[in-house]
C-alpha cells in the first residue's frame, strides 16, 4: 500500500466522521443564512432587477450584503479590528462570553437530562424561577459579600432544581411526559413571575412596572477583569466549574452512571436495582440546578434586578446547544460558546448592518438539523453514506448474521429424535 | 395455486440471509420449511410476501413470474401470510383489523358491518368462535391467531404462509391449528408451515424442506424419522447430555405463598400460587408463554407490586422490599428479555458486567465508580465465562446472543447466591451456549443455592427441572416430579390439574403411540 | 413433595381484584370530593351576597333578551349540593360496584363545578355584570388558532408523528398570511400562502422526522425555532415599507341572515368570519374522516401499529408524509386568524405560544378531534374569561387563570382526570427491515 493511498483513505475516514460533519453543518447553515440575507438586501433586490443585463452586478451587491453583515457579526463577537483602545477591541470577546455564561450552564441541565433519557424543554421556566429567587435572596437580605454571592447562588440552583424536579416527580409518580409537563411548566414560571413582580414581594417600591428592587451591591458578581467595562462576571468562572462537575458527574461517578444506565435502558436499571423513579426525580433536580445557575448569573452578573424578560430565550437556546453537543459536556461549552458568539455577533450584525438578530435563530436550528441529519448533510456535499452501507445487515432482526444454531431448537430435534 | 421459488437470493449487506433457494409448493398440499430459528426461513418468506426484494432470482405463481414491491400485490395475488409475532392493531376490534387495507365501503363510510358478515360466514365454516366487535387486545392469542387467518382468508388466499404459528400455543391448541390447516388444505389452498418442532412437521407435512444457514440442504418425507431429520436441519449430531446428578433435597430456601398479582385493568395476573424450592434445587416452571410466569418471577424479585401472599428466602420475607434489597440478600436473577431487561445495549461489556454492583465496596465508592476496578473485574469475568468481545469496552449490543446470556450470568454468579430466578435463560442462545449456561446452572445449583428456572420450551424443563411446576392462566396447575411425561405437562399447560393430567394420560397410553407422546 | 395439587381457593382471587378496581376508581371520586369541599367552602360560605348578571344580548342585537340574573349565595350553595351528591356517588360507585362514575356524569359534574366558579368569579367583581354573549363569542374567536392547531397535531400524531411544530406551522400561517395579503391585496392570495407557510414546516417536518429519523420531538422544538428566527428575520427585512405592497385585506364577518339574530346562539355559531365556519366543518368533517372512513382506519392503523399496516399493503411513511403536510395546511391557514382577523399586521412570535396550547387540547381532548376541539374552546373561554373579568374589575389576578389551561393539562397527562392514551407509534420512526 502506497502512502497515497494511505493518505486517501485517511482524508475519506476524516470526510465521513462525524466532527466533520458538524463542522460542514455549521458551514451549511452559514451558506444558508447569507443567502437569506443576500436576497432580502435591498441592493441585491435592485440589481435582480436587471439580472439578465448584468448579472455581476447581483452577485456583487449579495456577496456584499452577506459577508458585510458576518463581518459585523465577527467584530461584534470575537475582536474588533476597528476598535480603537483594547477595551474596545476585546470587548467582543467579552460579551460573547457574558452572553454565553447561562447559556453554558442552561445547556448542561438539558444535557444531564438527555443523558438520563429525558427530554427537559422546561429549561426556560427552571432559569424564570431560579432567576426569581436569585433577585429575592440578592435584595432582600442583606449579607457581606463572599456569603451573600454563595447564597444567591445556592438559591437559584435550589430554585431550578424544585421546578424541574416537579417535573420529574410528577413523570416519576404519575408517568405524566415531561416533554408535556416541561411545556406547561414553563407558562406557568412565567405567569407566576408576572404575578409576583406585582405583590410587595418583588415589586420595586414606588413603581407599578412588574420589575423588582435591584439587587445589593453585595449579591453582584465581580467583574472578572475589574476597572474595564467588560461585562464578562464571576458568572463565567461559576460555568466552568459547572461544566467541570457535569463530566465527572456523567462519566466518573456512581449517580452518573445511573443516571444513563436509566436513560439508556430503563428496565435493565429497574431490574439491576436502580430505582428509576429517583434517578427520574434527581435527573430532573439537577437539571433544573444547572437551569436555576442561568438564572442567577442573568440577575446578579448582568441584569441586577428582575423583569418579565429575565431569561430571555435561554431556556430554548439550551435545547439547541445540547442537542448540537450530542450531550457531552465539554461540547456543550463549546458549543453554548459558540451560541453566544452568535448572540453576541447577532446584536452587533443588527446595529450595524440592520440585519435582523432573528438570522441567528434560522442559523442555529438549521446547525442542530443539519447535525441531527448527517446522511442529509453528507447528501449535499455529495459524500457518499458510508453508515447505510455499513448498517444494512443489522437491519432484520429475524435474520441475525450468526451462523450457529441459535435456539433449543436444536435441543428439540435431539430429544425427539432420541426417542424416535 | 402453484408456487415456485427459483434461486431466491436475499442480501443483507454482505451477510446472505437466503442462498439461491429453490423450492416448489403444489396446489392442496401443506410444504413445510424445518430449519433452526435464524437458518433464513422467515426472511425468505419476507421475500415471498413481498416485505423485503429478492436480490436475485424469480418467484412464479401457476408458472408466472411475478415481482411484488410490497405485500398488497402480495396479497392481491392470493398470498395470505399469518406472521409469528401478529401484525394486529391491539386497540382495533376484530372487525377493523380484518377489514384494514381491505376495506368495505358504502358511500365513503367505512362499512365494517359487511366486515363482520363475512368474519361471521368463515368463522362458521372453521368453527371458530369470534365476535367481530371485540377488541383485539382483550382476546387471547390463540384467538388473535384465528383472527390473523380470517384476515388472509377474507382476502381470498389460495397460498398460506404460516410462520412458526405454533409457538406461542399449547400442546392442545396446537392440535386444533393443525385440524383447521388439515381443513384448509383439503379446500385446495396450498400452505406454507413453518416451523422447526418434529412433532407437528412430521403430523402436518406433505413436503418437507430443510434450511440451514440460508442454504436448502435437502427435502424429506414426512415419513422419514425424527433423528433423520434433526440432523438434517442442524447438521450435525447434537448431543445435550449434561450428565445431571439428581438434587440432594436439602432445606426449603424459597417459599412463595399464596401470591396473587392483580394488573390495572383488573385482571387476575397470578392467582393464588404458593411453592417451595429446596436448597440445591431446580425447580423448572413451565407453561405456555403468558401464563403469569413472568410475573411470578417480578413478584419474586420485587419488581412488580403484589396484592396478596408473601415471598420468603429463608424465613426472611422479601415482599414489599425494593429490588435493591432483594439483590443484595443473595438473589440472583437472569431476566426473561436480556435486551430489554439484562443489559445497558450502549454501555460498555465492563458497565454491563458490574449493573447491579454498585453497592460492592471494591467496585464503587461513596461517589465514583473505581474504573481500575471495573475493567479488572470484566477481564476476570470475560475469561472465566469464556466471554467472546473484541474488547470489554466494546458495546454490550453487538455481541451475540450467547454472548451476551454470558455477561448477565457472570455479572449474577459475582456475588454469593442463596437464590437464583432464571427466566428463559437460554432463548436465542446458540446450542454451544446453551450447554454452557445450563452447565453452570447446575454448578451454581450443586452448591446448595435454590434454582427456579422458567422456561417454555419443555425439553429446558425436562433437562433442568429436580421438580416442574405447571402454569396456567396464572393458576399453578401443580408440581410434578422431574421428568414426567410430555402429555401429563401439555395436558397441565393446557388447564389441567395434575391428577387430572396424570389420569388422562393413563388412559390414552398405548402401545405404538410413544413418539407421538414423547 | 410431589404431584402436589394446589386447589386456589375462591376467596383472594376475588377480593384481590376487588381491591384493584376499587382503588382504580377512587382516584375520580377523590377528585370530585375535593371540588365538592371547594364548592361548599367556596362557593357557598365565601359566597359573595351579590347577583352574578348574565348579558345575553350585545346592544345592538335585533332580537333582545333580558340578562340572566343569579343570586350568588343560593347558586353557590345548589352547586355545592350537586358535587357533594356527585361525590357520594362516586364514592358509593368505587367501594360497592368498583365502578367509577360513568363519563356522562363526571363531564357533567365538571361543568357545574364551572358554572359554579364562574358565577363566583363574576359575583365576587366589583362590577358583577357581564355580557355572556361577548364572554362566549371572545372565547370561540381565542380558540380558533388553538382548535386550527390541533386539529393539525391530530392528523399527524393519529398517522404516528408526534408534532411539537404546531407553534411553528401557525405563526408561519400567520406570516405567510401577512406577505401574502400584503403582494397580492386578496384574501385567496393571503389564505394560499398561509398554507403555503403551514406546509413549509411541514415538509421540513416530515423530510427530517421520517426520512431521516431524526428524534421527531427534537425536529419539532427546533422547527419551532426556526420558524420564529425566520418570520422574525422576515418580518425586519421583506415585510418592512415595501414599495408595491397592497392594502392588508381583511376577513369580515359573514352573518347568515335570520340565523344570526338569535339569541346568544346566532353570534357563537352564524356571525362567524368565513375561517370559523371552516372550523365548525373541519372538526367534525375530521373526526368523521378519522373514524368513520377507510382513510381514517388506514391512518389510525398507520398510527398504532405501523408493521400491521405495512403487512396488508398500506405504505406507512407515505401516510405519515401525506398526513403531516395536510396538517401543515390547515395549521398554516388556521395561523392566518392572527393576521387576517385578530390584527393585520404581522409582529415577531405573535402566536406567543398557542401551539403548545393546541398540543395540551390534543392531549386533553384524547387525540379526538371532537374532545379536541371542545378542550381548545375551554381554553379558549378561560383566557377570555380572564379579560372580561379583568374588565368587571375581578379580586383573582389575571396571571392565575392565564395558567389555567397550562395546570389543567398538566393534570391530564398526570391522569388525575382520567386516563389518556395516545397513538401506540407516535413518536416511533418506522423503518422497514
Amino acid at each position: 500500500m502506497s502512502e497515497t493511498t494511505k493518505g486517501r483513505q485517511g482524508w475519506r475516514a476524516f470526510v465521513r466522521s462525524d466532527g466533520f460533519v458538524s463542522v460542514l453543518a455549521v458551514v451549511l447553515s452559514l451558506i444558508v443564512g447569507g443567502i437569506l440575507i443576500a436576497v432580502t438586501n435591498k441592493d441585491a433586490q435592485a440589481s435582480a432587477a436587471y439580472f439578465f443585463a448584468q448579472p455581476g452586478d447581483f452577485f456583487r451587491d449579495a456577496w456584499n450584503a452577506a459577508s458585510g453583515a458576518y463581518a459585523a457579526m465577527f467584530r461584534s463577537a470575537i475582536f474588533n479590528y476597528e476598535g480603537a483602545t483594547a477595551t474596545e477591541m476585546f470587548n467582543p470577546l467579552s460579551e460573547t462570553l457574558t452572553q454565553a455564561t447561562p447559556l453554558i450552564t442552561a445547556s448542561l441541565g438539558v444535557a444531564i437530562a438527555f443523558r438520563a433519557g429525558l427530554f427537559n424543554i422546561g429549561a426556560q421556566g427552571q432559569v424564570i424561577i431560579g432567576a426569581a429567587v436569585a433577585g429575592f435572596v440578592g435584595f432582600r437580605l442583606h449579607l457581606p459579600a463572599p456569603l451573600h454571592i454563595l447564597l444567591v447562588v445556592l438559591a437559584a440552583a435550589l430554585g431550578g432544581a424544585a421546578w424541574g424536579g416537579l417535573a420529574g416527580w410528577l413523570k416519576a409518580k404519575t408517568g405524566a411526559h415531561e416533554v408535556i409537563t416541561t411545556i406547561m411548566l414553563n407558562y406557568v414560571a412565567t405567569y407566576l413571575l408576572a404575578f409576583v413582580l406585582l405583590t410587595p414581594l418583588m415589586q420595586r417600591t414606588g413603581s407599578s412596572d412588574p420589575v423588582s428592587e435591584v439587587i445589593d451591591p453585595t449579591a453582584v458578581f465581580p467583574q472578572l477583569i475589574p476597572g474595564t467595562t467588560l461585562r464578562v462576571h464571576l458568572g463565567f468562572v461559576i460555568a466552568i466549574l459547572a461544566t467541570v462537575f457535569t463530566w465527572w458527574l456523567l462519566s466518573r461517578s456512581k449517580l452518573g452512571y445511573r443516571l444513563r444506565a436509566v436513560g439508556a435502558n430503563p428496565e435493565a436499571a429497574r431490574t439491576a436495582g436502580i430505582s428509576v423513579a429517583a434517578c427520574t426525580v434527581i435527573a430532573m433536580a439537577l437539571s433544573g440546578a444547572m437551569a436555576g445557575l442561568a438564572g442567577a448569573s442573568q440577575v446578579s452578573g448582568t441584569e441586577m434586578f428582575v423583569a418579565e424578560g429575565i431569561a430571555a430565550t435561554i431556556g430554548f437556546d439550551a435545547i439547541t446547544v445540547a442537542l448540537l453537543a450530542r450531550s457531552k459536556p465539554l461540547w456543550v461549552f463549546l458549543a453554548a460558546l459558540l451560541f453566544g458568539a452568535f448572540r453576541a455577533g447577532g446584536v452587533g450584525m443588527q446595529t450595524d448592518t440592520g440585519t435582523p438578530v432573528d438570522i441567528v435563530l434560522v442559523v442555529q436550528s438549521l446547525i442542530v438539523l443539519f447535525i441531527a441529519a448527517p446522511a442529509l448533510t453528507r447528501t449535499i456535499f455529495g459524500i457518499r453514506d458510508r453508515k447505510k452501507a455499513a448498517k444494512a445487515p443489522k437491519a432484520p432482526k429475524s435474520a441475525p448474521p450468526a451462523p450457529p444454531a441459535e435456539t433449543p431448537a436444536a435441543q428439540a430435534a435431539t430429544v425427539e429424535g432420541g426417542a424416535a | 395455486m402453484q408456487l415456485e421459488l427459483k434461486n431466491v437470493t436475499k442480501a443483507f449487506g454482505d451477510f446472505v440471509a437466503n442462498d439461491s433457494i429453490s423450492l416448489t409448493v403444489e396446489p392442496g398440499q401443506v410444504h413445510t420449511l424445518l430449519g433452526e430459528n435464524g437458518a433464513g426461513k422467515s426472511t425468505l418468506m419476507n421475500v415471498l410476501f413481498g416485505l423485503y426484494q429478492p436480490t436475485a432470482g424469480e418467484i412464479l405463481l401457476n408458472g408466472q413470474p411475478v415481482r411484488f414491491s410490497g405485500p398488497g400485490d402480495a396479497m392481491a395475488r392470493g398470498i395470505g401470510m399469518v406472521h409469528q409475532h401478529f401484525m394486529l392493531v391491539p386497540v382495533f376490534t376484530v372487525a377493523e383489523n380484518i377489514a384494514l387495507g381491505h376495506e368495505d365501503t358504502k358511500g365513503g363510510r367505512l362499512d365494517l358491518k359487511t366486515t363482520a358478515r363475512k368474519v361471521r360466514e368463515i368463522s362458521a365454516r372453521f368453527g371458530f368462535d369470534i365476535d367481530p366487535d371485540a377488541l383485539v387486545e382483550d382476546l387471547p392469542v390463540g384467538v388473535q391467531q384465528r383472527v390473523e387467518i380470517i384476515k388472509a382468508l377474507i382476502r381470498d388466499a389460495e397460498l398460506l404462509i404460516l410462520d412458526e404459528p405454533t409457538a406461542v400455543l399449547t400442546p392442545q391448541e396446537t392440535d386444533e391449528l393443525l385440524r383447521i390447516i388439515k381443513q384448509l388444505r383439503d379446500g385446495g389452498t396450498s400452505i406454507i408451515f413453518i416451523s422447526h418442532k418434529l412433532r407437528e412437521v412430521k403430523e402436518i407435512s406433505d413436503v418437507i424442506t430443510v434450511i440451514r444457514r440460508g442454504k436448502v440442504v435437502g427435502t424429506a418425507d414426512p415419513s422419514a424419522s425424527s433423528s433423520e431429520l434433526a440432523s438434517l436441519m442442524v447438521g450435525r449430531d447434537v448431543q445435550l447430555n449434561l450428565n445431571r446428578v439428581p438434587a440432594e433435597g436439602g432445606s426449603p430456601a424459597l417459599e412463595v405463598k399464596n401470591l396473587s398479582v392483580v394488573a390495572t385493568n383488573g385482571t387476575l395476573l397470578l392467582d393464588d400460587v404458593s411453592l417451595s424450592v429446596a436448597e440445591g434445587e431446580v425447580l423448572a416452571v413451565a407453561g405456555v408463554q403468558g401464563n403469569g410466569q413472568t410475573e411470578l418471577v417480578e413478584s419474586i424479585m420485587g419488581l412488580r407490586p403484589v396484592q396478596s401472599g408473601s415471598v420468603s428466602l429463608h424465613g426472611d420475607v422479601l415482599t414489599g422490599r425494593p429490588v435493591k434489597e432483594v439483590l443484595r440478600y443473595g438473589v440472583g436473577y437472569v431476566p426473561e428479555d436480556r435486551n430489554v431487561e439484562g443489559l445497558v445495549g450502549e454501555f460498555s461489556v465492563a458497565e454491563n458486567l458490574v449493573l447491579d454492583q454498585l453497592d460492592r465496596p471494591e467496585i464503587a465508592g461513596r461517589l465514583s465508580l473505581h474504573r481500575a476496578a471495573v475493567a479488572r473485574n470484566a477481564s476476570d469475568k470475560i475469561e472465566e465465562f469464556d466471554i467472546r468481545t473484541g474488547s470489554a469496552s466494546a458495546a454490550a449490543s453487538t455481541l451475540s446472543g450467547g454472548n451476551q446470556q454470558k455477561i448477565v450470568l457472570a455479572r449474577e454468579f459475582s456475588r454469593p447466591l442463596r437464590l437464583l430466578v432464571a427466566s428463559q435463560p437460554t432463548r436465542g442462545v446458540d446450542v454451544g451456549s446453551i450447554e454452557f449456561l445450563h452447565r453452570r446452572i447446575l454448578r451454581e445449583r450443586d452448591t446448595g443455592t435454590a434454582v427456579v428456572l422458567v422456561s417454555t420450551e419443555l425439553d429446558e424443563v425436562l433437562e433442568m427441572g429436580d421438580r416442574i411446576a405447571v402454569m396456567y392462566h396464572g393458576k399453578l396447575m401443580g408440581i410434578v416430579p422431574g421428568g414426567t411425561s410430555r402429555e401429563v405437562l401439555g395436558l397441565m399447560m393446557a388447564g389441567s390439574t395434575a391428577e387430572e393430567a396424570f389420569e388422562a394420560a393413563a388412559g390414552s397410553a398405548q402401545p405404538g403411540s410413544e413418539e407421538n407422546l414423547v | 413433595m410431589s404431584a402436589q395439587v394446589l386447589t386456589p381457593a375462591p376467596a383472594p382471587e376475588q377480593s384481590a381484584i376487588t381491591a384493584a378496581l376499587t382503588r382504580a376508581a377512587k382516584r375520580p371520586a377523590w377528585m370530585l370530593s375535593v371540588a365538592a369541599l371547594i364548592a361548599v367552602v367556596v362557593f357557598g360560605f365565601l359566597a359573595p351576597h351579590t347577583s352574578a348578571s348574565f348579558r345575553l344580548s350585545a346592544t345592538d342585537a335585533a332580537v333582545k333578551v333580558p340578562p340572566l340574573v343569579v343570586p350568588a349565595v343560593a347558586f353557590g350553595w345548589i352547586v355545592a349540593l350537586l358535587l357533594i351528591a356527585a361525590a357520594a356517588w362516586a364514592w358509593f360507585l368505587a367501594t360497592q360496584r368498583q365502578r367509577s362514575l360513568p363519563g356522562w356524569a363526571m363531564g357533567l359534574a365538571w361543568f357545574v363545578f364551572l358554572a359554579g366558579l364562574m358565577v363566583w368569579l363574576v359575583g365576587t367583581a366589583n362590577n358583577p355584570d357581564i355580557s355572556l354573549v361577548q364572554l362566549l363569542t371572545g372565547s370561540v374567536a381565542l380558540s380558533l388558532p388553538i382548535i386550527f392547531g390541533s386539529m393539525s397535531g391530530a392528523l399527524c400524531e393519529r398517522a404516528g408523528v408526534v408534532n411539537i411544530a404546531i407553534e411553528g406551522q401557525l405563526l408561519l400561517g400567520a406570516f405567510g398570511a401577512a406577505l401574502g395579503g400584503l403582494l397580492t391585496g386578496s384574501l385567496v392570495g393571503a389564505l394560499v400562502t398561509a398554507a403555503l407557510g403551514g406546509l413549509l414546516v411541514s415538509a421540513l417536518l416530515s423530510l427530517f422526522a421520517v426520512k431521516y429519523l431524526v428524534n421527531q420531538i427534537i425536529v419539532g422544538v427546533v422547527l419551532n425555532v426556526f420558524a420564529s428566527g425566520l418570520t422574525g428575520f422576515f418580518a425586519g427585512t421583506l415585510l418592512k415599507d415595501g414599495e408595491n405592497f397592497h392594502d392588508m385585506p381583511k376577513l369580515a364577518k359573514l352573518p347568515i341572515p335570520g340565523l344570526a339574530d338569535i339569541p346568544v346562539l346566532g353570534p357563537i355559531f352564524f356571525q362567524q368570519t368565513l375561517l370559523g365556519y371552516a372550523m365548525f366543518l373541519l372538526v367534525p368533517g375530521l373526526w368523521f374522516a378519522l373514524f368513520r372512513t377507510k382513510w381514517g382506519l388506514r391512518v389510525r392503523a398507520v398510527g398504532e401499529h405501523p408493521k400491521a399496516a405495512d403487512t396488508v399493503g398500506i405504505k406507512v411513511n407515505r401516510v405519515r408524509v401525506s398526513n403531516v403536510l395536510l396538517a401543515g395546511i390547515v395549521a398554516g391557514v388556521g395561523g392566518s386568524y392572527y393576521t387576517l382577523v385578530s390584527t393585520s399586521e404581522f409582529s415577531r412570535d405573535m402566536t406567543g405560544g398557542t401551539g403548545y396550547i393546541a398540543l395540551a387540547a390534543l392531549i386533553f381532548g384524547r387525540w379526538n378531534p371532537l374532545l379536541a376541539a371542545c378542550a381548545g374552546l375551554l381554553f379558549g373561554f378561560v383566557t377570555n374569561l380572564q379579560y372580561i373579568l379583568a374588565q368587571a374589575g375581578t379580586a383573582v389576578p389575571s396571571q392565575f387563570m392565564a395558567m389555567l389551561p397550562y395546570i389543567v393539562t398538566i393534570f391530564a397527562v398526570a391522569g388525575l382526570v382520567g386516563k389518556s392514551r395516545g397513538p401506540a407509534a407516535s413518536g416511533e420512526p418506522y423503518v422497514k427491515e
